[in-house]
């Protein structure tokens, strides 16, 4: 894997910023622009997967117990999961 | 080696563009480039040269076919004109922030509105800043060195940048000239394959024209821009080569009758040819000043040293510009040229002039006339920033 983007200098880059790292992409830290972050009472939680599929950062896996549960690394703070769950397992919760 | 032969400036641009083999010519026809392109289609309709001609329906997606196969690795070509030049603006800018080595003929039209097919500067002064390589023109031999030229200058690998090769519109694409033709042995010795070092691939694939947040925006930038800047070494050196192959030598920067020269004039194009026969006049009649003509080939990058480096010696200079810079101090290319000359120590005084507007004519006589009135406005002054010249009060 190469230098991030905040690393790299103008002597570094490809011609024309050509990418040649297919997929490296899942490098960029889309939790950074999180004003808010999604937080969860699971035992209202049936793991129907609604939060799933409506994610548009694609970032909501099942965890060990089968809930599921945003990567925070990805997860932008939209907070569509929050507003289309079901039983209003999600609460989004200002960042510090 | 080479053949005279009397051929409208278009047809022979044609030729050469033929002459260099391109893979894909993608253009949209607009007076005066018409007869460029309508000769490049017969000739592939014809099977007499081995490309995709693309017609598309406007000049936008021109600029966007062309940068789709020039990411391919073909070799590419297109021509255009005045708003077909600014339909073209926002893919221009793309064109060289992505390095993609597209050659270009501006056949110069002034802009609407009025509408007005005939020749002037302002559709390249509009896209001075889009990152491409200008060359200007003046003769139609230089219109066909210069398109050779310009392909092996765009696909260098220390290059690879767009260029527009400037012609002005009807006093020079639609006029019949002795032009020498190269013969094509000589054209492939002096023109390699394209080489694009990471050419859009199924087999290895990359990704092109990518988004840049903040933190790596201004990186891509300073990249560009570096690279523009160093493009010159390789304009020169592939000039130098042209010139051993072929024996007609050019530069940034060139001087006529400029030696013993304290008053000098500066103008871009085919009026540059006009402007020699008035140097040569004045001087042969003995005109009490020694007048010399300096002709700007290279507009970007920016020839500043060799611009510093012709004006040492003058006390007077006089920019004739063929476009206005609306609200501006002068016109586009006298403003560039104070700016390259404000912290010299010793420079001369720079007059500014306008004129030659949307193809009219500055005769002999009326380079004589902006010369002695520049002169004048260099000694005693003037009222106005710049003059807009012959102009009817
Ligand atoms: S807040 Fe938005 S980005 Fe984060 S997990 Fe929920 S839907 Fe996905
Ligand atoms: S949408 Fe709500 S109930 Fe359904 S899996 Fe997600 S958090 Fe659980």
């Amino acid at each position: 894997m190469g230098k991030s983007e905040n690393e790299l200098t103008w002597k570094e880059l490809e011609v024309g910023g050509i990418v040649t790292e297919p997929g490296n992409a899942s490098q960029y830290k889309t939790g950074d622009w999180r004003s808010q972050r999604p937080t969860y009472d699971f035992n209202k939680c049936l793991k129907c997967g609604i939060c799933q599929i409506y994610c548009p950062e694609g970032c909501v896996n099942q965890n060990n117990q089968g809930y599921f549960e945003a990567d925070l690394y990805y997860c932008k703070g939209c907070g569509i999961c929050s507003r289309e769950c079901p039983t209003f397992v999600i609460t989004m919760k200002e960042e510090e | 080696m080479s053949q005279r032969v009397g051929i409208e400036v278009s047809i022979a641009l044609a030729e050469a563009v033929k002459m260099a083999n391109a893979d894909v010519i993608a253009a949209y026809p607009i007076t005066p480039q018409t007869h460029i392109v309508e000769h490049l289609a017969e000739l592939v309709a014809d099977g007499e040269l081995d490309a995709e001609y693309i017609p598309v329906e406007s000049e936008h997606s021109a600029m966007s076919a062309c940068m789709g196969s020039s990411a391919a690795g073909a070799r590419t070509f297109t021509a255009t004109a005045g708003q077909g030049l600014e339909l073209m603006h926002e893919a221009l800018f793309v064109a060289s922030a992505m390095r993609l080595p597209v050659v270009m003929s501006v056949v110069n039209r002034a802009l609407s509105a009025p509408i007005s097919v005939w020749g002037d500067h302002s559709d390249v002064m509009a896209c001075r800043d889009t990152g491409w390589i200008q060359i200007f023109t003046e003769n139609g031999q230089e219109v066909v060195d210069n398109t050779l030229c310009a392909f092996r200058i765009a696909e260098d690998n220390s290059v690879l940048l767009p260029i527009m090769v400037h012609l002005d519109g009807f006093h020079l694409s639609h006029v019949i000239e002795p032009i020498l033709m190269p013969e094509q042995r000589y054209v492939d010795a002096f023109l390699p394959l394209n080489k694009y070092p990471l050419p859009l691939d199924p087999a290895k694939p990359v990704a092109m024209g990518d988004f840049a947040p903040p933190s790596i925006y201004t990186e891509m930038k300073w990249a560009q821009e570096k690279n523009l800047q160093k493009s010159k070494d390789t304009i020169l050196k592939v000039w130098e080569e042209f010139n051993g192959i072929f024996g007609r030598q050019y530069k940034p920067v060139e001087s006529y009758r400029c030696d013993d020269a304290k008053i000098l004039l500066l103008t871009m194009g085919s009026y540059s040819e006009t402007a020699m026969t008035t140097i040569d006049k004045m001087r042969n009649k003995g005109y009490k000043e020694n007048v010399g003509l300096l002709r700007l080939r290279l507009w970007r990058p920016f020839p500043h040293d060799e611009l510093r480096e012709a004006i040492k010696n003058a006390d007077v200079l006089i920019v004739l510009d063929r476009a206005l810079s609306f609200g501006g101090l002068n016109g586009p290319v006298c403003m560039e040229i104070k700016a390259a000359l404000y912290n010299e120590a010793i420079r001369p005084k720079v007059v500014s002039f306008v004129g030659g507007l949307g193809g009219r004519d500055i005769t002999v006589a009326d380079f004589e006339e902006i010369i002695t009135r520049g002169i004048d406005i260099a000694r005693n002054g003037s009222e106005q920033e710049f003059e807009m010249f012959g102009v009817r009060e």
